[in-house]
């Protein structure tokens, strides 16, 4: 009916794809950093995508299982294992009552997405179970998990079957995560008032994730990028994915936790499809930024829902 | 009227009137804004008013499958919001409502009074009479859940923001950076110029329809109040809240 968290962990949350709606009273929408892999493994069990999931970072949290489970792990790795039986990624798991999850490494990414059959318990909030720090409300008790707490199940009565295992998702489908990915970006509004060489750097400089960088904005370090003139920007809508430029030329890439409105020049916006590469990078990885036109941003949006969909239909008749 | 629309990612665009503070043109956003409240197309998912924009969030498979005539859900969008910009001066005015808020200047809340004033050479009095003496127009909401960005603050006491953010601004802090004025909705990092607080909670997480007090469009009278008052009326928001 349960997992109890023996140990603390650097930030665990209850997420689901996000909070709608309310953007306009200044309610961010919150949710996974990675959306693809927190509906991969959801879809892997059988949930709604939209299910709730734990979004781990690492050191990630041992835990117990209070009864028999299934369960899913996606995104970054982190070296999970039962008991001392080591376990896959991407893959249905089939967890005793009694047996402890824990993590030893992390061999890449930085988001690890724990997936139960049929979901959490979770305190919803505004339409939605993710955990809205700031204003400490959604998910569990609107704040990151620790030691002893205890997460319910949706569930509580529900008996997994434990036969049904042995599939995993196809490499195609998950994202090709790196340390160094190249992300393809659309313009924003004020690239173009950036000078010459600083609109060439921003396409063939690489940029390094920077210390500061969490779950609200990644600071992307570089030479500093110009701009021709110095203009006031009045603050509008910034969305998850919104690079921009801050004052003393460096960029911030906004994430899920990011402020409704910003005022700083909007120089890109990275691709919906390219957001999982984004948000598995942790401080001290790189990233190039490669333009593509908007309609191709919506080809590759189409042509992965096309294969999730079957990959929906296929997980439905295991 | 002049407007530039562009896509704010590839499930985002913003239709921008212009790089301007006026309540002209924040009438014409939140026109936009209601319009799409009351004409959602297929994807539709939500808008953001601002100052001199609206953002519209959509989802780009829905806007795809239901727009089969355009090159993709950007150009699908963009022509629904162009046909309803043609209409714009015809809608029905913004109903606006006058909101007062209560401030307690008192010492221990106003953080940075001493140093508004002494940064515009008046005195503290002077600076609480001016800020008093006009009502504010709620512009937008953001930074914050709940967090109001209100104006115009007269000239002769407006003050740029704190060279380095305190890292915690109590709760219903009234702040002012140039020549707007807003509210800590909630405890917050904030560099803002801190002159007063009110007890009043700008936003309520259990409330489910509207969490946010405050709505763009609102028309803010700031009225002073002792600190026995803002005791008294934060222990009846206490009670209320039982």
């Amino acid at each position: 009916m349960s997992i109890v968290f023996l140990t603390n962990s650097l930030l665990t949350t209850v997420q689901d794809l996000g909070r709608k709606h309310f953007r306009r009273f200044g309610v961010n929408p919150n949710g996974t950093m990675d959306k693809t892999a927190a509906r991969l493994v959801n879809i892997l069990l059988g949930n709604d995508e939209n299910e709730s999931v734990l979004e781990m970072h690492f050191p990630a949290p041992k835990i117990q299982f209070k009864k028999n489970a299934l369960v899913a792990l996606g995104g970054a790795d982190f070296c999970a294992k039962v008991n001392e039986k080591e376990i896959e990624n991407w893959r249905p798991v089939y967890v005793k009552k009694g047996s402890r999850l824990s993590f030893s490494k992390k061999t890449s990414g930085n988001r690890a997405y724990l997936a139960i059959k049929n979901g959490f318990k979770t305190s919803n909030w505004l339409g939605s179970a993710s955990t809205n720090l700031k204003a400490k409300v959604g998910g569990f008790k609107g704040r990151s998990l620790s030691k002893n707490d205890e997460l319910f199940f949706k569930k509580e009565r529900f008996e997994p079957q434990a036969q049904k295992t042995n599939y995993k998702i196809s490499k195609s489908l998950t994202p090709p995560y790196s340390a160094f990915p190249t992300v393809r970006v659309i313009a924003g509004a004020e690239f173009e008032k950036l000078t010459e060489e600083s609109k060439d750097g921003f396409q063939t400089q690489s940029f390094t994730v920077g210390n500061e960088s969490d779950r609200m904005g990644f600071r992307l370090q570089s030479a500093s990028l110009n701009l021709n003139n110095k203009f006031e920007l009045i603050s509008a809508a910034v969305g998850f994915g919104t690079i921009q430029l801050l004052p003393e030329g460096q960029l911030v890439a906004l994430m899920a936790d990011h402020q409704t409105t910003g005022g700083y020049p909007r120089l890109a916006h990275i691709i919906n499809y390219d957001l999982p590469l984004v948000a598995q990078l942790g401080a001290g990885d790189k990233l190039n930024f490669k333009f593509i036109p908007i309609e191709e941003a919506e080809e590759l949006l189409l042509a992965f829902e096309n294969d999730l969909n079957l990959l929906k239909t296929a997980c439905r008749f295991l | 009227m002049k407007y530039k629309i562009f896509p704010l990612g590839d499930d985002a665009l913003t239709i921008d009137f212009g790089n301007e503070i006026s309540a002209e043109i924040n009438n014409q956003v939140l026109k936009l804004a209601r319009f799409f409240d009351q004409n959602a197309f297929d994807g539709f998912i939500e808008t953001v008013p601002a100052y001199s924009s609206l953002t519209v969030f959509y989802d780009v498979l829905k806007v795809r499958k239901s727009t089969a005539g355009f090159p993709g859900a950007f150009a699908a969008v963009r022509s629904f919001t162009e046909n309803a910009l043609k209409n714009l001066d015809e809608f029905g005015e913004i109903q606006t409502r006058l909101v007062k808020i209560p401030v307690c200047f008192d010492a221990e809340f106003a953080l940075d009074l001493e140093f508004i004033a002494s940064e515009n050479r008046l005195t503290a009095d002077a600076v609480i009479e001016i800020f008093l003496r006009r009502p504010y127009r709620v512009f937008m909401l953001g930074f914050l859940p709940g967090f109001a960005y209100m104006g115009e603050v007269d000239e002769a006491i407006a003050t740029g923001r704190k060279p380095a953010p305190r890292a915690k601004v109590p709760r219903g802090s009234v702040g002012i950076a140039g020549k707007q004025t807003g509210i800590y909705s909630l405890e917050s990092p904030g560099g803002w110029q801190i002159l007063g607080r009110t007890p009043l909670e700008l936003f309520t997480p259990e409330a489910d329809e509207s969490p946010a007090f405050l709505r763009a469009g609102d028309r803010v009278r700031f009225y002073r109040i002792d600190k026995f008052l803002f005791e008294k009326s934060r222990n009846e928001l206490f009670k209320t809240e039982k």
